[in-house]
């Protein structure tokens, strides 16, 4: 099932990149993807397993990035007012705070959420609980205290 | 179709100016990672978003359309490359002991 799985995603990345319809260059598509499958089954799937709770979780994670992109915008007008401020109103401080997340790859999507949007960066995970985070200002600070983020990472990944 | 895509350029640029004044402005290493590590992403989505409409503008086709889904997805892999890139930098940081900055010393 992984293989067959690691064998379209690649393959379909192959028609996008390449954007060759022809026998010729599709059947070299086919051939590759096969022999980089061959040699990286393992490297795809973590867990070593396919499961289609993959897919709902990757519809999911899709329906997400609406969200976080506005979110972006938002915190990115928040920075740039405060770089163009003549006084530079910025408090930097470091906050430390306790997540409920517990597998690896929400882990992984809420700290690279957290440095998408301006303003905060994941500075470190410690024990894969403590989130310690690098904050410019009270706001940004204040706006990801409020968990909204982590409720929706949570809810992608199937974790309530 | 031209316009909109001009607009989402500068618009661009412009936080691509934010975050290089930023990076100026800022006292320290790890605001200066604020800066410039975020500005960056939304500045390259809008800049991709709008040459990807620029490129449909000349007309509508399967070639066309190609083009476009490759420009976006370079700023797919910007957004999954650019804040791990920034965790490792802060994190470097943090393990060689650079100090942060604090509102409480004003020197710089």
């Amino acid at each position: 099932m992984k293989y067959i799985a690691t064998f379209l995603i690649l393959f379909v990345n192959w028609l996008i990149w390449s954007g060759m319809f022809d026998s010729f260059h599709m059947s070299l598509g086919v051939i590759s993807c096969a022999i980089v499958t061959f040699m990286s089954h393992d490297l795809f799937f973590a867990s070593g397993q396919f499961h289609f709770r993959y897919i709902t979780e990757f519809i999911r994670f899709v329906l997400y990035i609406p969200w976080l992109l506005y979110q972006i915008i938002l915190s990115n007008i928040h920075v740039a007012y405060l770089v163009l401020h003549p006084k530079m109103p910025i408090e930097p401080s470091i906050i430390t705070f306790k997540t409920t997340l517990k597998k690896d790859m929400s882990l992984v999507a809420f700290a690279n959420s957290i440095t998408l949007t301006p303003g905060t960066i994941t500075m470190d995970i410690q024990d894969g609980k403590y989130f310690v985070i690098h904050c410019i200002s009270r706001k940004v600070a204040d706006d990801l205290l409020s968990g909204e983020m982590e409720r929706k990472i949570a809810r992608i990944f199937g974790e309530e | 179709m031209i316009m909109l895509s001009v607009i989402l350029i500068i618009t661009g640029v412009f936080f691509f100016f934010t975050a290089t004044f930023g990076l100026l402005r800022f006292p320290d290493f790890y605001s200066r990672l604020q800066a410039t590590g975020k500005g960056d992403t939304l500045g390259s989505l809008l800049v991709l978003a709008g040459l990807a409409l620029y490129n449909l503008s000349n007309g509508i086709s399967l070639a066309s359309v190609l083009v476009s889904v490759k420009l976006l997805l370079i700023a797919v892999f910007i957004f999954i490359a650019n804040p791990t890139a920034t965790h490792a930098l802060t994190r470097a940081g943090q393990d060689a002991g650079v100090e942060p900055w604090t509102k409480e010393d004003k020197t710089r």
